[in-house]
């Protein structure tokens, strides 16, 4: 049994969070430049050049790239040969997010669904997070962390199709939904596409297929033909840069099917839809 | 496509020049509101009581921005999106109100009231929120405290960078925008 200590796992996310909601990703900056340098509308471009602009500038003040510093999402792998020492897993993550998003002086979000209430007097700030835990071999804990905006969240959507609807009413599913989404959710978006499996589980992939780095080629030849084909419709739709219009409306698409075998019920076809803004703050750290 | 340099509080005039897809940069006094205070806002006048600013002229930025640090002026200070206000905004804007600055589309009601009562609706570029709080000079919460992010803040700008997006005369930057580059 490997053992970790509770202290160096709240450090270590407290870390993650105030680093990754003042710098922007690496791969978020690739694929703006290359939206920059391959939009065609003069106003979508001069919105690129302001965001690249305010990527650098948050980064060398370390303040927030944005003023939505969104819901603590994590995705949490532990190893079943692994024991926390000084607390539990869930209070460490806790705390971590607490501390990190208080003393990084980011945004208190979370409030009571009925009174609106913001709940950092009540249960903490920008408590509870949301968390997904996988139980996986070996002795080592993996956490992936994303800031997740309102915003691009409202305008995301879960939809169980016909299976004879198959892979083109996908397609059109997707589409309806960046349509629908236009200038709202801060466009250029990475869409994350999840299929299979139950109501769900497709949202909880297409949340999970925003985590991958933009850029990066599915492994799956077959997805990776499905997301470059979709792209490229989806920037058809004319929306552009923050909505002013444009060629660049979408940075990737990227799908996650339930496995293994793609699976779902033989009566059904769940997809999940979830728009990620251009101030895409995601990080991991494996301990 | 214009530019301007503008002075809240915004006159008729001001806002009768702006054409959708105009650049505009304010200066002076705006203030912020989100859901929360944009409830309370329409409870005052429905009630008759009065306002915590004045109405007369003024430019709503629909901000909540991050807590700022030791010796900052205000923290990240984007836009939100702007159509969870659409049913509070028509009746502002026959109370006075002459500008919105958010992001995303308005509804057909908001739209049909900048038109009427003459009044703007800018959109500021969401998710540079660092770079915008630059152009914040001051800030200070004047009420609803509570609220937190949502609390509403007089602001003062300079340069603060818009854009058009509707204005008096029924235009549309974002559906013109979209039809102009759709390719389907």
């Amino acid at each position: 049994m490997r053992v970790i200590q509770y202290d160096e796992i709240v450090r270590a996310i407290r870390d993650m969070i105030i680093y990754s909601t003042t710098h922007l990703g690496e791969d978020m900056v690739r694929a703006l430049e290359k939206a920059y340098q391959e939009e065609e509308s003069e106003v979508s471009r001069a919105v690129l050049s302001q965001l690249l602009e305010n990527a650098r500038l948050a980064a060398s003040e370390t303040k927030p790239l944005c003023q939505d510093t969104g819901l603590a999402v994590y995705f949490v792998k532990v190893g079943e040969e692994l024991r926390i020492e000084g607390g539990s897993l869930k209070e460490a993550i806790y705390e971590g997010t607490e501390r990190g998003y208080r003393e990084g002086y980011l945004r208190a979000s979370t409030c009571d669904c009925f009174t609106r209430e913001n709940l950092k007097e009540r249960i903490g700030y920008n408590l509870p997070p949301v968390i997904y835990f996988d139980l996986v071999p070996g002795d080592r804990l993996e956490i992936e962390y994303a800031a997740k905006g309102g915003g691009s969240e409202n305008a995301s959507r879960a939809r169980v199709l016909a299976p004879a609807q198959g892979i083109e009413g996908i397609k059109e599913f997707v589409k309806e939904v960046v349509s629908d989404a236009g200038p709202n959710a801060c466009p250029p978006y990475t869409v994350g596409v999840g299929i299979g499996g139950t109501f769900d589980y497709a949202a909880v992939m297409s949340k999970h297929a925003l985590y991958r780095e933009v850029g990066s080629v599915n492994p799956d030849p077959e997805l990776a033909a499905l997301e470059e084909e979709w792209k490229e419709e989806l920037n058809k739709l004319g929306i552009g840069a923050m909505g002013m219009g444009g060629t660049q409306t979408v940075l990737a698409v990227h799908i996650e099917v339930f496995e293994p075998g793609r699976m779902c019920h033989i009566a059904s076809l769940p997809v999940a839809v979830n728009i990620q803004c251009h101030s895409a703050r995601h990080a991991h750290i494996t301990l | 496509m214009a530019e301007y340099r503008l002075e809240t509080p915004l006159s008729d005039d001001d806002v009768s020049q702006l054409k959708a897809g105009d650049i505009v940069y304010l200066n002076g006094t705006i203030y912020t509101a989100r859901d929360a205070a944009h409830k309370r806002l329409v409870d005052l006048i429905e009630k008759g009581e009065p306002l915590p600013f004045d109405l007369q002229g003024a430019v709503i930025y629909f901000v909540g921005p991050t807590p700022p640090k030791p010796g900052e002026v205000i923290g990240s200070a984007g836009p939100t999106t702007s159509y969870r206000m659409d049913s509070y905004s028509p009746i502002l804007i026959e109370h006075g109100l002459k500008g919105m600055i958010g992001k995303g589309k308005r509804n057909e009601a908001v739209r049909e009231a900048c038109k009427r009562y003459k009044a703007v609706y800018f959109g500021a570029v969401g998710g540079a929120g660092a770079l915008l709080a630059q152009r914040i000079k001051a800030a200070k919460v004047i009420a609803y405290e509570e609220l937190g992010p949502e609390a509403i803040r007089e602001l003062v700008v300079e340069d603060f960078p818009v854009v058009v997006v509707n204005d008096i005369y029924g235009n549309d930057l974002y559906e013109e925008g979209r039809k102009r580059w759709a390719r389907v």
